[in-house]
């Protein structure tokens, strides 16, 4: 009997894990043959084109997404420009320094962050944050690409920090106390050795929160205004690549060439979406004795 | 490794037996609604109707308002109502995937016709209410009134800073909406006559428009009556021309009677002949209590015109 349930539950995970590679499969064919129709009849130049989108435009319609682009690489890396240092010095303080109460405090405190719903912190963004950006900068307003990166990074600080402290606690003690024996301080142990011990997977962290935060929709749609020229700088407006998904997809009449066009967005987006993954994963594995 | 494989076993069938009660949620639904209008005897249609309605965020507040009402007295409807904008509306409606879309647009011929492709049904048309779209600016803003052709030069990026309208020396912030508005395509065709600048911030919905307007001094923005009266922006004063008497959109008689230049009626939608349970929530609609709701809400009841063109539908 007890074999038998192990054949049931080996086949069970076998069709699970099969299941996960057919619906990325499924996803991909399901871009790539909607995105096709557009390239036809648009060419894949124009979608490049230092030009606007503009689908529904008074005159010739215009499909140039390389402003999107833009706005996407501003609010991502511009979020993973203070999450990560944010993240991994909490990640340290959670293995390294706090006692163990603090660690129960902090944990489930990371881990509600991670579930407010994108729509509250767009919320947070529009009515508070924004005011507070343009006072600072002294701005008119602050619908702007530093609003959105700002929210975005608290929005992935939670995975960084999780998948960090992992790959910190993950670090062999020698090294802890090798580094204490020969008379270095606790600063210089993290600073110097378990945190460069860690690197690879603190890399993979923030790349995982990267991954997590190009993909973001409504808390950018909601602060970042969406306007579709090219963005000079993150005081200015930009829209990212889903959040012109979201916005265009309500009203496109299906099967039209803009239907496709939106399809194409989709699949840049993925791309970009798979390589940060991908890269990520590489270094997961590429240092496996630290991140057993 | 032991709890962890039993903690997948018991995520795997806590999965199965939600889609299962799903599941039973759908069938036991029709049984529910036939037992509830039962005990019900108000009314002389005993059946529990539901109508859906999607579409502008104009008319989202409003609607959901006369719903509310409509369903204080109608106890057996349950009614539904999303924003989304009009062109979700529409698109859900040509889809058949809800009763009535909620338009601040006419109609486009080619959606007509996709409507009936889609469904072999005409297109049922329906004025509830009228709107004038208010410009609205920050209530500090010097400005009191633009003529049609100074708003789109605004909008287009022809004038970036207030002071080329009589402002002070202050650069324009333009807030519109996205393409899924009925009040984006409105506005487009009635004032910018181009493309909108591209420098223009594309906001989700109405409100945030007034949000970003009511915190930034040189922002401007549109919005339809019924949210243009908010504390910290005003709505200024649209004169047709360089020749004409400028106008407010906040006192009645200058938008019903057309002198506001922006004046639009509001719009619903269904397919085909309306039913029984549609025919009398769009006449509840046009009776006296559901244009006391209209004012109420901050928009404007419809004029003899609109009356006429609702004979249509409604007789």
């Amino acid at each position: 009997l007890h074999s038998l349930t192990e054949k049931i539950m080996k086949a069970f995970f076998l069709v699970s894990g099969l299941a996960i590679i057919l619906f990325l499969g499924g996803i991909l064919f399901t871009l790539l043959s909607n995105s096709i129709p557009a390239l036809n009849e648009i060419g894949i130049g124009p979608f490049f084109a230092p030009d606007v989108w503009r689908p529904g435009a008074f005159g010739e319609p215009t499909y140039s997404i390389n402003n999107f682009i833009l706005g996407t690489f501003m609010v991502t890396f511009g979020a993973l420009a203070f999450a990560v240092p944010l993240g991994i010095a909490a990640a340290a303080y959670l293995s390294e320094i706090a006692s163990p109460w603090e660690r129960e405090l902090f944990k489930p405190i990371v881990e509600v962050l991670a579930g407010i719903p994108s729509v509250v912190l767009g919320f947070i963004g529009l009515v508070v944050l924004g005011p507070i950006i343009a006072k600072i900068f002294n701005l008119p307003n602050g619908i702007n690409a530093l609003n959105g990166a700002i929210l975005v990074g608290i929005m992935a600080l939670p995975t960084i920090i999780t998948l960090a402290e992992d790959a910190i606690t993950a670090v062999p003690k020698e090294y802890r106390h090798a580094s204490l024996a020969l008379g270095g301080t606790r600063w210089q142990t993290i600073w110097k050795v378990t945190v460069p011990a860690a690197f690879s997977g603190i890399t993979a962290a923030s790349m995982l929160g990267m991954g997590r935060a190009i993909g973001e929709t409504m808390t950018v749609l909601m602060v970042t205004g969406n306007m579709i020229a090219r963005p000079s700088s993150f005081f200015d407006s930009v829209r990212t690549l889903s959040a012109n998904i979201a916005i265009d997809i309500g009203d496109v009449a299906y099967q039209s060439i803009h239907f496709h066009a939106i399809f194409f967005v989709g699949l840049v987006l993925f791309m970009i979406t798979f390589v940060v993954n991908l890269l990520a994963d590489i270094l997961i594995n590429r240092n496996p004795e630290v991140n057993k | 490794m032991n709890q962890k494989r039993w903690l997948t076993v018991l995520g795997f069938v806590l999965l199965v037996s939600m889609l299962l009660v799903a599941g039973c949620g759908q069938q036991a639904a029709p049984d529910a609604s036939t037992d509830a209008p039962e005990e019900d005897t108000a009314e002389e249609t005993q059946e529990a109707v539901s109508i859906m309605i999607a579409g502008s965020d104009s008319e989202v507040n409003l609607v959901t308002r006369m719903a509310e009402e409509y369903m204080k007295v109608n106890p057996n409807v349950s009614i539904a109502v999303t924003g989304g904008g009009s062109g979700v509306g529409i698109t859900a409606l040509i889809d058949g995937t809800i009763d009535i879309a909620n338009s601040s647009r006419p109609m486009k011929d080619e959606e007509m016709e996709a409507l009936k492709t889609n469904s072999g049904l005409d297109t049922c048309a329906v004025r509830f209410a009228v709107d004038g779209v208010a410009v609205v600016v920050n209530e500090n803003n010097p400005v009191t009134s633009l003529t049609v052709d100074q708003i789109g030069a605004i909008y287009r990026g022809e004038i970036t800073n207030w002071s080329e309208v009589g402002g002070e020396d202050l650069a324009i912030t333009l807030y519109g909406r996205q393409s899924t508005s009925g009040t984006y395509v409105f506005f487009m065709e009635k004032v910018v006559q181009a493309d909108y600048s591209p420098e223009m911030r594309n906001m989700p919905g109405t409100s945030d428009i007034v949000e970003s307007v009511t915190g930034d001094a040189g922002g401007i923005g549109y919005a339809a009556i019924g949210y243009a009266t908010k504390e910290g922006i005003k709505a200024l004063e649209v004169a047709a021309d360089a020749s004409s008497e400028a106008f407010t959109p906040v006192v009645l008689e200058n938008v019903t009677s057309g002198d506001y230049p922006l004046t639009r009626p509001l719009y619903q939608y269904s397919a085909g002949e309306p039913s029984e349970a549609l025919l009398d929530f769009y006449l509840y609609e046009v009776s006296e209590a559901g244009q006391a709701i209209v004012l109420e809400e901050g928009f404007y009841p419809i004029t003899a015109a609109d009356i006429d063109f609702n004979k249509a539908a409604l007789e």
